[in-house]
C-alpha cells in the first residue's frame, strides 16, 4: 500500500520534469507573454516599454522603410573596420613580441600598461584627437580589439611545444617558413580566443563610441528615439545588437570548428 | 691517399675542412666523430669520445640514463652545436624521436611531407606512408593514430628524405612489446631497402642485440664497451645471443645478469594441461 503510492508519486514528477526537459523555449515564450498582457492591461506603460507586439510591428516597419538596414551597415561598418585594425596591430605586436626576446622587451611593458586602462576611459581624449567624425569611434574599437588579440595570440606563441619546433627544425624548417608552418597554426587555438574577446569588446565599445555626436548607426537611432521616448525603437536597436553579437560569436564558433578540426574533441558532434 | 679520399668526401660533409686523423680513416664512414667532449656546466656528459660509423652500418647505441646516449644522438642530429670539434655527419639526416612529435594540425601525409616542398611532395610522402604500411592513413589528423601507427608515420617522414644517416631516440620505447616487435621487423627491413647508417639509442639489450651490426656501451661520457653481432637475422635468443646479453648487461653495470627468459613461456608441465 504504502510501497504502491510512495512508487507513484515520483513518477509523476519525473514524466513533468521529461516533459519541461526538451521544451527550453517555455520561459522565455511565457515570459514574453506575461509582458504582452502586461502592456495590454496598461500595466506597463508605453513610455517605459513598447509591448512585445508593438516592437515587431516597429521593427517590420523600420525594415520596409529601409531605416533599420542602412543604419545598422553603418554600425556594422564601425565595428568591422575597428576590429580589422585591431585584430591587425595586435597579431603584429604579437608575433613580434612572441618571437623574439628583444621584440618582447621592447613591445610587451608599453602594451601591458596601457591595457590595464578600460579602453572606454580614452573617449574624451579620442574626441579631442579625432573630433567627433567616424574616426574616434573606429580607433576606440581598434584600441578596445587590440589588447585581447595580442594578450592571446602572445601566449599561444610562447606556448607552442618547443619539442615540435626542435622535430621541424630538424626536417630543414627555419626562419618564416617555420614560423608560417609551424609556430602560428600551433598558435592559431589561442588566437581564435582571443577573436572572440575581440568580437565581444568590439560590440560593447560600439554601444558606447555611436553615442558620440552619430548622425548614422544604430546608436544614432536610439538617441533619437530616446528624445521622443519611443521605446520600441530602443527595443528593437536593442535587438539589433543581441543578434549581430550573437551572429558574430557563431561565426567565429564555426570559424573554429574547421580551423580546429585537428583537435580531439571529446564531445562528440 | 686518405687526403685525396677526404676531399672526394668533403662536399657531402658539414665540415669543410680537410683533416687527417691518426687512426686510418675507415673507407665509407658516415659518421667520425674524434675527442669530443661535451660539459653542460661542470657537468662532463661525453668526454674524448671517438665514434666511427660505416656508411649502411646499424649501429645500437646502450647506456644508463645520464650517460649521455642521447647527447651524442643530439650532436650527430646538428640539434646540439658540435662548437668546432670534430664531428662528421652526411648533411641527409633525419631523426625519430622518442615521441612521434607530429604536428598535430597537419594531416598524416603534410607531416611526411615536412619541409620538401615541390609539386611531388604529396606523392613522396605516400610512397613513404606506403612503405610503413600506413597508405590508408593519408588524410587523417594525428590524433586518430594509435601509439604504434604515430611512430610509423614518424619513421615514413624520416624515410621519405633518403637520409645517409638515420637517428633513432629510443623510438620503440613507449609501445607495447608486440607492437614493438613488430617495429623492429618495419625498421629493420627499411634498413635493408635503403641502407642509411643508423645509429639507434636504446636501454633495451634484447632490442639493440635483435637490430645491430654492432652494439656500443656508453658509461660515463666515452664508449665502455663494443660487441659486434654476427648472427643471422632473423636473430633468436640462443646461446650465442645469450651470452652476448650477458656480456653487454655486465658492461652497463649488472653483474648479477638475470636468467635468460629462454623456454619461460612454455615451462609448464606439457600435456598435463587439456586432456
Amino acid at each position: 500500500m504504502s510501497v504502491s503510492s510512495s512508487l507513484s508519486f515520483p513518477n509523476r514528477t519525473s514524466s513533468l520534469r521529461i516533459a519541461l526537459a526538451g521544451q527550453r523555449w517555455i520561459s522565455p515564450l511565457v515570459i514574453v507573454l506575461l509582458w504582452e498582457l502586461g502592456s495590454r492591461l496598461g500595466v506597463i506603460p508605453t513610455r517605459i516599454l513598447a509591448a512585445p507586439s508593438a516592437v515587431l510591428q516597429t521593427a517590420w516597419d523600420m525594415i520596409v522603410s529601409g531605416e533599420l538596414p542602412s543604419n545598422m551597415l553603418v554600425s556594422l561598418a564601425r565595428a568591422l573596420t575597428g576590429l580589422a585594425l585591431g585584430v591587425g596591430v595586435g597579431s603584429a605586436l604579437a608575433v613580434v613580441s612572441g618571437l623574439t626576446r628583444s621584440g618582447e622587451n621592447v613591445v610587451d611593458p608599453p602594451i601591458q600598461m596601457l591595457r590595464t586602462l578600460p579602453s572606454l576611459a580614452l573617449t574624451p581624449l579620442f574626441i579631442v584627437w579625432f573630433g567627433i567624425g567616424e574616426t574616434p569611434k573606429v580607433a576606440l574599437i581598434a584600441l578596445g580589439t587590440t589588447f585581447p588579440i595580442y594578450l592571446n595570440l602572445y601566449n599561444g606563441i610562447r606556448g607552442v611545444d618547443p619539442k615540435l619546433i626542435e622535430a621541424a627544425r630538424s626536417f630543414g624548417l627555419k626562419g618564416w617558413s617555420l614560423v608560417w608552418s609551424i609556430v602560428l597554426p600551433a598558435a592559431l587555438p589561442s588566437f581564435l580566443l582571443g577573436l572572440r574577446f575581440a568580437l565581444a569588446g568590439s560590440w560593447l565599445i560600439l554601444v558606447v563610441a555611436e553615442q558620440i555626436n552619430a548622425s548614422a548607426g544604430l546608436g544614432y537611432l536610439i538617441n533619437n528615439a530616446r528624445d521622443f521616448s519611443r521605446t520600441d525603437v530602443i527595443v528593437v536597436c536593442l535587438m539589433v545588437y543581441a543578434l549581430l553579437g550573437l551572429s558574430a560569436d557563431a561565426i567565429v564558433r564555426t570559424l573554429e570548428r574547421y580551423a580546429l578540426a585537428w583537435r580531439p574533441s571529446f564531445i562528440k558532434t | 691517399m686518405a687526403q685525396a679520399f677526404i676531399r672526394t668526401l668533403t662536399p657531402v660533409l658539414d665540415t669543410p675542412t680537410i683533416e687527417v686523423f691518426e687512426t686510418s680513416v675507415k673507407r665509407n664512414a658516415a659518421v667520425q666523430v674524434r675527442d669530443f667532449t661535451r660539459a653542460f656546466g661542470d657537468t662532463v656528459v661525453l668526454r674524448n669520445l671517438n665514434l666511427d660509423i660505416g656508411q649502411g652500418e646499424f649501429v645500437a647505441l646502450l647506456g644508463r640514463s645520464g650517460s649521455g646516449k642521447t647527447t651524442l644522438l643530439r650532436t650527430l642530429a646538428g640539434l646540439d652545436p658540435a662548437d668546432a670539434q670534430s664531428v662528421r655527419t652526411p648533411i641527409g639526416r633525419a631523426v625519430v624521436f622518442q615521441e612521434p612529435r607530429l604536428m598535430p594540425w597537419m594531416r598524416i601525409w603534410r607531416n611526411v611531407a615536412i619541409g620538401l616542398g615541390g609539386p611531388e611532395a604529396r606523392d613522396r610522402a605516400r610512397a613513404a606512408l606506403v612503405e610503413v604500411g600506413l597508405a590508408h592513413r593519408l588524410d587523417v589528423w594525428p590524433f586518430t593514430l594509435s601509439g604504434g601507427e604515430a611512430q610509423r608515420a614518424a619513421l615514413a617522414r624520416a624515410l621519405v628524405r633518403e637520409p645517409q644517416l638515420l637517428l633513432l631516440d629510443e623510438p620503440f620505447a613507449s609501445l607495447d612489446a608486440l607492437t614493438r616487435i613488430r617495429m623492429h621487423e618495419l625498421v629493420l627491413s627499411l634498413w635493408r631497402a635503403h641502407a642509411p647508417a643508423v645509429l639507434l639509442v636504446t636501454h633495451d639489450v634484447d632490442e639493440a642485440i635483435v637490430l645491430a651490426d654492432r652494439v656500443l656501451v656508453l658509461d660515463e661520457g666515452r664508449i665502455a664497451a663494443e660487441e659486434r653481432i654476427a648472427l643471422p637475422r632473423p636473430r633468436e635468443i640462443g646461446t650465442e645471443f645469450q651470452a652476448i646479453r650477458r656480456r653487454l648487461l655486465q658492461h652497463l653495470g649488472l653483474d648479477q645478469a638475470p636468467a635468460p627468459p629462454e623456454g619461460a613461456l612454455v615451462n609448464f608441465p606439457i600435456g598435463a594441461s587439456g586432456s
